[in-house]
């Protein structure tokens, strides 16, 4: 099946389904691959054909603008047959469930599936009732492996390496499976890891992840490397989670004082879409000295490339 | 009927006292004619071809406080015939059915409905109960005085709470002058909400909102309050919780009052749920392991008094969804003495500790003549083989939903024989 790639990848899951499952080298497999592919998506003709005749399903049960369009790109300039399933015009809406639809994709013999869904472990139900791969594009509060990866790459862009680094992860905890995804990845790969969130936000018992909690974003902040910022859901407000937009900026807002007392090299991240002005002063997310954000769309795209070439081949 | 003499039994009826080797006479008209060592083969008819049971165990037929039976309304995933046979393989005789109904157990006119079918269908006895509030809303209370003329046992919201206090003391008053005993699903609502497993690290891995113990214990903690002005007949359906136990085991040096627990809770915690299985989605959710050895101490220190199996059959399509989609409950009447016998063989328990508390003890509560073998009493009795080696498959079991909660589970202890009413009804 996969005479068309040139080196032996091996990888010890079938599916992507979460951080959690993956082994350190099948991390710097998939790592080592997308640095690969930084240069392809920089270059003038960017398609290969290392997926030529492999078709992509991509299943997005919640809306989402860079994940989809970054997991289409990335088959299509791979060569794949992209296929993505408006949820809302489909049988799902007329009461099907997730085994059905995934039984119905199935018979089509797609060769990976790329689902988001906003029940956690909904990947994991449909990796166990079809053939092809499953690509996990975000489900519920529990992972999004690829946004970790990529988060991973672009540290190591930047900063050569993780192993060493203090990272401090602040926002929305309890609600982010970006959190949980990185918390897992950058362990992994050796980084000290701070979490930073008001308790109302913070999951139970995080600090068995084997991370250092703060209340005090300062504190969180101090002497860290890369300063990765979480959007916060609005709906948060109404459920009492916190009170208001203006006094969660205050006190959880990445601002240039707050930044402070990271390291003077460190780095903002964020996965995006931002919340200017509620978890990040515009005039930070703009910095083009201190925030990659840009960055990490970028090399989205080469990361869902190399986990599609390895979880398809 | 013919007279049955058994003989060579390790007989235990905590109601009794008894715990010894002898045998049972079961008479013509289908009661206990005689009990232990003193029926042996010297003292019977030489004309009478006892059983020889060699060993095996009898026990007082099962009495299972927590059962839901699809009828009316969810026939599709158990009726009472179904119910009957998954029950009577499990050594069950006697069964408290919950009012989670379509249409609900509300009114007298459906609990006249629900004794004939009862009756018609049913091989076992069947002691319903009707719900607290009308259909189920928590907002206004039930005719408990009617109904309980008509023959409900006692008075749920079965998988609802009654969240409104002032609503709840009233209850409390009614039931009291009336004499009705009320049980309770301790949950506080606003505390458990959107939750689906325990509170802590493996919901936080797996993503899912959590159930804090805290939302059973406040509830306990409001009710025993309530309590102590008002006396009356209250069961705490089910406890999950460490806590939990140290809140009853305060409280009952001031009030009277009964507690359960799930076999689920006492043989199983949260870490069993692994990746995202749907049959362990269980109300109360199972906890950590310091939990459930906490009850299995309750039990053991008399401060929980019965095991329930929380029988909720649930179709596989209710299952075969996403964790927060799945539907809530497992199936477990015909696994519940040998699960439990599980806690006996591990050294967690005494045998005779374990039948208390599905036999005697839930009659006590109930005030029924149940769960003893008396002489004169109805002779409902199982026959065991405490040591047989068994592994449960869904498609072996017998009730109409396969949603078991210990699939491949390797138990030891079987049901042989089954008697209700001196009538041999399974056989194995």
């Amino acid at each position: 099946m996969a005479t068309n790639i040139n080196k032996a990848i091996k990888i010890s899951q079938k599916n992507l389904l979460g951080i959690q499952d993956l082994s350190i080298n099948d991390v710097n497999l998939i790592l080592d691959e997308a640095h690969t592919f930084i240069k392809v998506n920089q270059s003038k003709n960017k398609k290969i054909d290392v997926l030529r005749g492999k078709t992509q399903i991509n299943l997005f049960f919640e809306p989402s603008t860079r994940t989809q369009s970054s997991f289409e790109l990335a088959g299509k300039r791979l060569g794949a047959d992209v296929m993505s399933m408006n949820i809302s015009n489909s049988a799902i809406k007329k009461g099907e469930t997730l085994i059905d639809t995934a039984m119905t994709l199935n018979a089509m013999h797609p060769d990976i599936i790329v689902i988001r869904h906003q029940d956690s472990g909904a990947c994991n139900l449909l990796s166990q009732k079809v053939n092809c791969a499953v690509l996990n594009a975000g489900d519920g509060r529990r992972e999004h492996p690829t946004q970790a990866l990529l988060d991973a790459l672009t540290i190591i862009t930047r900063k050569e390496k993780i192993e060493g680094l203090k990272i401090a992860i602040c926002g929305d905890i309890l609600h982010s499976r970006v959190a949980r995804s990185n918390i897992y990845l950058l362990n992994m790969l050796g980084a000290e890891v701070n979490i930073v969130a008001p308790t109302n936000l913070m999951p139970k018992e995080i600090e068995k992840f084997g991370v250092n909690t703060f209340t005090d974003m300062k504190k969180g902040l101090k002497d860290c490397d890369i300063v990765m910022m979480l959007r916060l859901q609005n709906e948060r407000m109404t459920s009492s989670y916190l009170s208001s937009n203006r006094e969660y900026y205050e006190y959880y807002g990445l601002t240039p004082d707050k930044l402070e007392h990271a390291k003077s090299d460190a780095l903002i991240m964020h996965p995006g879409p931002m919340n200017r002005g509620i978890e990040i002063d515009t005039i930070l997310a703009d910095d083009i000295n201190k925030s990659v954000i840009k960055e990490q769309v970028e090399l989205g795209v080469a990361v869902r490339m190399a986990c599609l070439k390895i979880f398809c081949t | 009927m013919k007279k049955q003499y058994f003989i060579n039994a390790n007989i235990i009826d905590p109601h009794n006292s008894i715990n010894e080797t002898g045998g049972l006479i079961i008479s013509e008209e289908g009661k206990i004619e005689a009990v232990g060592k003193k029926v042996n083969t010297n003292n019977l008819p030489s004309r009478e071809k006892p059983i020889d049971l060699k060993g095996k165990y009898i026990f007082p037929g099962l009495v299972d406080m927590r059962v839901f039976v699809g009828e009316p309304g969810y026939e599709y995933k158990e009726n009472f015939r179904t119910l009957s046979n998954a029950a009577l393989s499990g050594g069950v005789t006697s069964v408290v059915t919950m009012p989670n109904t379509d249409p609900v157990i509300d009114n007298v006119s459906i609990v006249d409905f629900l004794k004939r079918r009862g009756r018609d269908k049913s091989k076992i006895n069947i002691f319903p109960c009707a719900s607290l509030t009308k259909n189920i809303e928590g907002t206004n209370m039930t005719e408990f005085g009617l109904l309980q003329n008509k023959g409900i046992i006692a008075f749920t919201d079965g998988i609802k709470t009654i969240q409104n206090p002032r609503l709840m003391s009233r209850i409390m008053n009614s039931a009291k002058d009336l004499g009705c005993l009320i049980m309770q699903h301790a949950e506080d609502y606003e505390l458990a909400k959107n939750g689906m497993i325990n509170s802590g690290i493996i919901a936080s891995k797996l993503g899912l909102s959590g159930i804090p113990e805290i939302a059973e214990r406040i509830l306990i903690e409001r009710d025993l309050t309530l309590l102590e002005k008002v006396k009356c007949r209250y069961h705490i359906s089910q406890l999950s919780s460490q806590k939990s136990v140290e809140v009853i085991k305060y409280r009952k040096e001031i009030v009277k009052f009964t507690s359960g627990v799930s076999i689920n809770n006492l043989s199983l915690n949260e870490n069993d749920i692994g990746d995202f299985r749907t049959f362990l989605k269980l109300s109360p959710p199972l906890r950590r392991e310091e939990d459930r050895l906490a009850l299995i101490q309750g039990l053991k220190d008399g401060l929980i008094d019965v095991i329930v199996s929380d029988h909720k059959p649930e179709d596989e399509e209710s299952k075969r969804l996403t964790f927060a989609q799945a539907a809530t409950g497992a199936s477990g009447i015909e696994t519940l003495l040998s699960l439990s016998l599980e806690l006996y063989h591990n050294g967690s328990l005494k045998l005779e500790n374990i039948i208390k508390a599905l036999t005697s003890n839930p009659a006590k509560i109930l005030k029924i003549d149940k769960g003893n073998l008396s002489i004169g009493s109805d002779a409902d009795l199982c026959i065991v083989d405490i040591d047989k080696p068994w592994i449960v498959k869904k498609d072996k079991l017998i009730s109409k939903s396969k949603n078991t909660s210990i699939e491949d589970k390797k138990l030891q202890g079987k049901v042989t024989n089954t008697f209700v009413k001196g009538k041999e009804l399974f056989k194995l």
